[in-house]
């Protein structure tokens, strides 16, 4: 065993599969690759430490990017974000679907993934970290519940308003290449 | 239940968060209503360019080898603490594994037809339906030769209610297959045909037409290719059309 003890290689067998996520996660909240590798190093660090608190069994998963989450929020780029960002309304309901010439269907159209990208980008980040927990990390509603420590309820509303205000500033964006198209098809013409 | 009360459960049906009679019941509905199965397929898009959108950042090869040899440091605890250790991790390893093979098997599926019914709907829409256009099966298979990477047969429907439209070419997970467009009076019946390799699922092959987004979907495996006959046509339209194939390339 040359020293190696049971419970650090636990950790590391159930804590770096998980690495390349919780870096991407990383990189989405701090939008910067230096502080984003800080962050995990942190992470993976303050997780070590803490993992013999950790009950086998439970969500490690949400564990690690709860101590993410956390760390970054006490960071100097989160306590700035969470400083300038304004607490966000809780009370809208689920917005209905959109009927026709959606944002969505443009998009497709033109596979413009740059587009996507730069949106998700701008979105503050309880949008952004909500998003990429959700369609990246696939998480269910209980698991984003316990990373972000609040109610599924809360989980639900926010969702639907992050993916309503993606829409809404992809709309124009859509708009704007779909008269260049129009603008060079008639060029064309 | 109106429309609109179904939409605004739209996404939570999508991230698969409603109750199981509730989403049993979103199912038939979605079937049956083109409004609501719209602006699903435009929400499964948006996911689905999240999800790609999202994957964005990866981490350098040395920087995972940092922290790996910063965690590979450790306390020493007992070997009986570290065997109830290796145990309780084995169960929950096998339970995860289980649990993300059966979930990943059906998101797959779900996937695969998804795709099937956007490629199909996205060729119907298209100026240029098809890239070999010809009701002749003999101007239409030699025409695929070369494009993709396996050979297929095209059943003669000269006395059948279907005429052949053309061909294309198309892809699924980065890989060729064939697409062939029929007509059935009004109806237009698209036919893929990929190698069984590329597309993972655990399809439905008991019965012979299932629904999917709205469009009767028949499918199956011959000779290492995975065929589907997918349409707004009735199940029994389907039905023959997969039995001339069937019939064809046994």
């Amino acid at each position: 065993m040359s020293g190696v003890g049971p419970q650090s290689d636990s950790f590391e067998a159930l804590a770096m599969p998980l690495f390349d996520q919780l870096y991407n996660f990383a990189h989405w909240l701090t939008r910067n690759r230096e502080e984003a590798e800080d962050l995990v190093q942190e992470t993976y660090t303050k997780a070590l430490k803490g993992f013999s608190s950790f009950q086998l069994g439970t969500n490690f998963r949400a564990w690690m990017y709860r101590i993410l989450r956390n760390t970054f929020l006490t960071s100097r780029t989160g306590l700035k974000v969470t400083m300038t960002v304004p607490l966000e309304p809780e009370e809208d309901g689920p917005e209905l679907a959109i009927e026709h010439d959606t944002p969505e269907t443009i998009l497709l159209e033109r596979s413009n993934r740059d587009l996507l990208q730069g949106a998700l980008d701008e979105l503050p980040v309880y949008f952004r970290e909500i998003l990429v927990l959700c369609e990246v990390e696939e998480m269910s509603y209980q698991e984003i519940a316990e990373t972000l420590s609040i109610p599924i309820g809360t989980v639900m509303s926010r969702l639907s308003r992050a993916r309503k205000t993606l829409r809404d500033r992809l709309q124009p964006q859509s708009q704007k290449g779909s008269a260049a198209i129009a603008k060079g098809t008639n060029r064309a013409l | 239940m109106p429309c609109e009360s179904w939409k605004t459960k739209l996404d939570t049906y999508l991230d698969g968060e409603l109750p199981s009679e509730e989403m049993r019941a979103f199912d038939i509905h979605v079937h049956s209503c083109s409004s609501c199965a719209a602006d699903a397929l435009a929400r499964v898009q948006m996911k689905r360019g999240i999800q790609a959108a999202g994957k964005r950042f990866a981490p350098t090869a040395e920087f995972r080898r940092r922290v790996q040899g910063t965690i590979a440091t450790k306390p020493h605890y007992s070997f009986r603490r570290m065997w109830v250790f290796a145990a309780a991790l084995s169960i929950l390893a096998v339970a995860s594994l289980l649990s993300i093979y059966l979930g990943v098997q059906r998101s797959r599926t779900e996937q695969a037809y998804s795709e099937i019914a956007d490629l199909h709907v996205a060729a119907l829409a298209s100026s240029s339906r098809v890239d070999v256009v010809s009701s002749d099966r003999h101007t239409v298979k030699p025409w695929f030769q070369g494009k993709i990477p396996f050979a297929f047969d095209l059943p003669e429907v000269q006395n059948s209610e279907f005429s052949l439209l053309g061909g294309r070419m198309t892809y699924f997970g980065q890989t060729p297959g064939a697409h062939l467009i029929y007509a059935v009076r009004k109806h237009e019946i698209s036919v893929f045909v990929f190698q069984e390799g590329v597309l993972r699922g655990r399809w439905d092959e008991s019965s012979a037409v299932t629904k999917e987004l709205s469009f009767n979907v028949a499918t199956w495996r011959q000779g290492g290719l995975r065929y589907f006959v997918i349409g707004d046509a009735g199940t029994a339209d389907i039905n023959n059309l997969a039995k001339l194939f069937k019939a064809t390339s046994s």
